[in-house]
């Protein structure tokens, strides 16, 4: 067995938190489908001690539809998509949710869209545009995306607009499927999003999770990551750059029930403006039953200007000794002026510099993604964030 | 014909416990074509004046002048001097993750002459420059100097030398941590470069070794933040035999072995 942790904290309003277990075991982590079931958060409950609850546009306190968001798919051949009805049997198979918000979605979406992957043969990327329900109404949600056994495909879900919007995402992840999963948070700068996504493997499957966070005032999603054969191989991978005044909350959770399975998280994010707030919670349970486990984790925050705040709190449990390796590390750090003077001394001007060292450190997570499409409108998201604030 | 003028160099570093002198008046007129070797003991402030040369932010001007024909070299920005023609080999290149090597050389060989050079013949003329250095095409698509060894970043530092032809280059230890071979291969570079254009040399070294590849047309011995005695190649052969302990009181070796 081997166990590695690094820590490592610069930089004044960087925050890094002590790791190891949590003061109550994620094992014990309360669900239900009944939004009732869950007490109204106040802010001082530990899953919400980060989020800025008074922004939430009441999503947590029982908020009204009165809007709704517009879902568009552009599917590949031969993957198909329907809506589904509240009832529907495949809805709420991959998981269940783990906070008020989600039950609440859960609760109250009107129509779910159902995506489903063929089995046994490789499709083109399929896009799900999610478009917000406009400024100052609010709306649930409900995506289901089932990859059929040895399934193979893209699924790209594309979140833009306005308005506050909560919603359950499901991957059902079949025997032998590879699943690769993008989600883009693009909203416009009054957008609330509170997103839970539930993602169940099979044997054998492999699933790539790239979460990207760019827009919206405040953002929370929560993956979680569960196995029902051994064989899993799970890869969480997360990008966000937050601006002035964002709260951008990214809490991942891989809870290892089955043997032989492995789980890969890296997140991260970049910071510039007064009061950007990110948030990172990296929660791996690794039960008795999982022997022959394989996890890392890892976040990763760049804080580029006085002002920001990058939280940053990784928690892995270990209930059995017989794992293949597990670790975590995290690290908050200033813009590297030795980069820069490097760079500059070679004749590169400071804000293209800036701008190089940037956009190597997202590097990793760019090529990680494997959807070019998708990569240069990052790459261009990017480089439109840096110029936004002349970084 | 490019001049480099120093001028009664002051310069401190800002510590825990305050400012600290290291630089205590350095006075050195380095010009195109000549090669000063600057040969001084650990910790007697080399990498501070290249540093502060380049414009390092950690390193404070507290009096003196550098000037380059002329110009004030400390009204201007980092990246202003190196394309006003200064080059700095540093002691400690420093890793760029997620940079790639060509993307960073073309970057900066854009910024430095103007504009961008023409695909075809940058190509070329990096391939070739790279195997002049015996450095692998590999490279090219690796992060700058992220886990390369000692070697390897060394010769990365006199490629750019190469490709971004400065008037006045600085070259700080490039000799360190180089075993037979790199340093003549390194060696090699630097005197290519000679060779081809009339740049003057500032080669700071702790040992003569390299002086063996690279003649200096001066020596400078440095102690103690200034340049404690001043020649022409026969003092490095004194250093050599005698070691620094004139300078500093105590016994340090110039050569190895
Ligand atoms: N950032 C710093 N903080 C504190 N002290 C520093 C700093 N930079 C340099 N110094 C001190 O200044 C002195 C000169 O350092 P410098 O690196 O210029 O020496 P050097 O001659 O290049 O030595 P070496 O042969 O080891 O490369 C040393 O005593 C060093 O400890
Ligand atoms: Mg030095």
């Amino acid at each position: 067995m081997a166990v590695t942790t690094e820590d490592q904290q610069h930089g004044l309003t960087a925050h890094s938190h002590g790791a190891g277990a949590p003061v109550t075991s994620r094992a014990d982590h309360f669900t239900s489908f009944d939004v009732n079931a869950f007490e109204v958060p106040g802010g001082r409950e530990e899953i919400w001690r980060f989020t800025p609850m008074k922004r939430l546009a009441n999503l947590h306190n029982g908020a009204e539809a009165t809007g709704t968001a517009t879902v568009e798919v552009t599917a590949a051949e031969g993957v198909a998509v329907e809506t589904a009805a509240r009832g529907d049997e495949r809805l709420g198979t991959a998981g269940t949710p783990g906070d008020r918000v989600a039950a609440q979605a859960w609760s109250s979406f009107t129509e779910a869209t159902v995506v489903t992957l063929p089995g046994d043969a490789k499709s083109e990327p399929t896009t799900i545009t999610v478009t917000g329900p406009g400024a100052g109404q609010v709306a649930y949600g409900h995506l289901h995306v089932h990859a059929k056994p040895f399934a193979e495909g893209v699924v790209v879900i594309d979140h833009r607009g306005s308005g506050a919007y909560a919603d359950n995402v499901e991957f059902v992840v079949g025997d032998g499927a590879h699943l690769t999963v993008v989600a883009i948070q693009d909203w416009a700068d009054d957008a609330v999003h509170v997103s839970a996504h539930h993602a169940k493997l099979g044997r054998d499957a492999t699933f790539k999770h790239t979460v990207v966070t760019l827009g919206g005032d405040v953002v929370r999603l929560t993956p979680v990551v569960t196995y029902t054969g051994r064989g899993g191989d799970a890869e969480l991978l997360g990008l966000y750059f937050a601006d002035a005044g964002q709260h951008l909350e990214h809490r991942t959770f891989v809870d290892h029930a089955v043997s032989n399975c492995r789980s890969n998280v890296v997140y991260k994010g970049a910071l510039q403006g007064e009061d950007a707030h990110t948030v990172w919670i990296g929660d791996v349970l690794i039960r008795a039953a999982a022997e022959g486990t394989e996890t890392f984790e890892l976040n990763r925050n760049l804080v580029l200007t006085d002002g920001a705040r990058a939280d940053s709190v990784p928690n892995l449990e270990i209930e059995t000794g017989e794992i293949e390796g597990a670790g975590h590390a995290s690290a908050t750090g200033r813009f590297d002026d030795e980069q820069l003077f490097y760079l500059q001394a070679r004749g590169i001007p400071e804000e293209q510099a800036r701008r190089l060292v940037v956009r190597g450190f997202f590097h990793e997570i760019l090529l990680k993604i494997g959807v070019p499409e998708v990569r240069e409108r990052l790459e261009a998201a990017i480089e439109a964030e840096l110029e936004a604030v002349g970084a | 014909m490019a001049t480099l003028e120093i001028k009664d160099l002051h310069v401190s570093v800002n510590t825990e416990d305050g400012a600290k002198e290291i630089l205590k008046g350095v006075d050195l007129t380095i010009k195109a074509g000549e090669t000063h070797a600057i040969m001084g003991p650990n910790g007697s402030g080399k990498s501070t004046l290249s540093y502060a040369i380049a414009g390092h932010p950690k390193y404070e001007i507290t009096s003196g002048s550098v000037l380059l024909d002329g110009e004030d070299v400390l009204e201007m920005t980092v990246d202003e001097r190196a394309r006003a023609g200064l080059f700095l080999a540093m002691q400690y290149p420093v890793e760029v993750p997620g940079v790639s090597m060509s993307n960073f050389l073309r970057t900066a060989a854009t910024a430095v002459r103007g504009e961008a050079p023409k695909l075809r013949h940058w190509v070329k003329e990096v391939k070739e420059a790279m195997s002049d250095l015996d450095i692998d095409p590999a490279f090219a698509e690796r992060s700058v100097n992220e886990g390369f060894s000692g070697g390897e970043k060394k010769r990365h530092e006199i490629l750019q030398l190469g490709l971004l032809k400065p008037k006045i280059a600085i070259l700080d230890e490039t000799d360190s941590g180089l075993d037979v071979d790199a340093l003549r291969v390194v060696s090699e570079g630097v005197n290519r470069y000679k060779g081809s254009s009339e740049v003057g040399v500032m080669l700071i070294t702790h040992y003569t070794r390299i002086l063996k590849y690279i003649s200096p047309d001066f020596v400078h011995v440095f102690a103690a933040g200034r340049i404690a005695e001043s020649g022409g190649p026969e003092l490095a052969d004194k250093l050599e035999a005698e070691g620094y302990v004139k300078y500093i009181g105590k016994q340090e070796a110039a050569s190895i072995g």
